[in-house]
């Protein structure tokens, strides 16, 4: 197992499994302007998928593209965080996620920024100005619905209270991190800035941070998806499975 | 009072130092929220680099029964274009 193509599995893995979690909103979002952004937020993150498993490719130099990476292995090789595979279920369970996401991946890209290895460095950069505008709009929404009506902060803390044991998995390090020590940050040195920002935004959205720190594992290494990737993956790579030769 | 977000109209002034341009309008909860959506909805193509917003409540606008009153008698009154100077020869192009 090569380290350096591993650690991008994870990146594009996990921007593409919320690419795809988001556009299953498209057309069916609560209002024109929140269904646009959140497919442009889709687009995005699809984007990043198309650099972070293209670059994993090269690094393989087995001929494969990220095409190939994304529609044609199964729910084992997926080293996506949990987090991001975890169903829409309701706007206040996606917008949470997305928060929750895009307060890590900020942090995540901003140090990525000064990777030593310039491929990572570049991707960083592209991609940290979309997940600044990512932050502050998802960040919006978690006070306006947390501070807003009681239906809506109901639906707020419940979705914060599902999600929060999916936290911790961005932050664990492991043998791969370790082996690429230097080139990225190590995951727990992220967390200081994660929490500052999320306590704020949680305390201003009067949501309750929930206390517990235990945490669901094995998204990122590949060893135990929860049941919702596969079943979104069935509806994912269906046409590229059915139709391999198609092109648009 | 209704749970519809408010309507805003929306300007978005493009590349080249042109003016504002009325370009839609679209639904939010206050001008920050309008600003953001505005954004998503308006300037996805490269559109724009600077966004107004005007609650649409807060144009006042003529009404169209008052046109003939309002515009009509603008029609005969040609010596108002500026078309009856000569212009010399060295002011060039105009």
């Amino acid at each position: 197992m090569d380290p350096l193509f591993e650690w991008l599995c994870r990146m594009g893995d996990s921007t593409l499994v919320l690419g795809q979690r988001l556009s299953e909103w498209c057309g069916h979002a609560p209002a024109l302007e929140e269904d646009i952004a959140l497919a442009n937020t889709a687009l995005d993150l699809i984007g990043q998928t198309q650099m972070w498993l293209g670059l994993a490719c090269e690094t393989e130099g087995q001929g494969r593209d990220a095409d190939a990476l994304a529609y044609r292995r199964d729910v084992w090789d997926f080293r996506n965080l949990l987090l991001v595979e975890q169903p829409n279920h309701d706007y206040a369970h996606t917008i949470v996620r997305q928060f929750l996401f895009d307060a890590w991946h900020f942090e995540a890209l901003t140090a990525l920024q000064s990777s030593s290895h310039s491929d990572i460095s570049a991707i960083a950069q592209k991609s940290v100005k979309e997940v600044t505008y990512h932050l502050d709009r998802s960040s919006d929404i978690v006070i306006a619905l947390g501070d807003g009506t009681e239906e809506s902060h109901c639906r707020m803390q419940d979705a914060l209270t599902h999600l929060w044991p999916y936290v911790g998995e961005m932050f664990t390090t492991d043998a791969v991190d370790e082996a690429l020590n230097g080139v990225v940050p190590l995951p727990a040195s992220l967390r200081p800035a994660f929490d500052a920002r999320v306590t704020a935004v949680l305390s201003e959205a009067t949501l309750q941070r929930p206390e517990s720190d235990f945490s669901h594992q094995g998204g990122k290494t590949g060893k135990r998806h929860s049941e919702h990737l596969g079943h979104m993956l069935a509806t994912m790579q269906f046409l590229p499975r059915a139709y391999p030769d198609a092109t648009w | 009072m209704s749970s519809e977000w408010p309507l805003w109209e929306v300007f978005i002034r493009g590349q080249h130092g042109l003016s504002h341009r009325h370009v839609g309008s679209l639904h939010a909860a206050d001008a920050e929220h309008a600003i953001k959506n505005a954004r998503d909805v308006y300037t996805r193509r490269k559109e724009g680099v600077s966004i107004w917003v005007v609650e649409a409540a807060q144009i006042a606008a003529s009404s169209p029964d008052d046109k003939d009153a309002l515009y009509d008698p603008a029609d005969d009154k040609v010596y108002r274009h500026p078309t009856f100077f000569d212009i010399p020869d060295d002011a060039g192009a105009m």
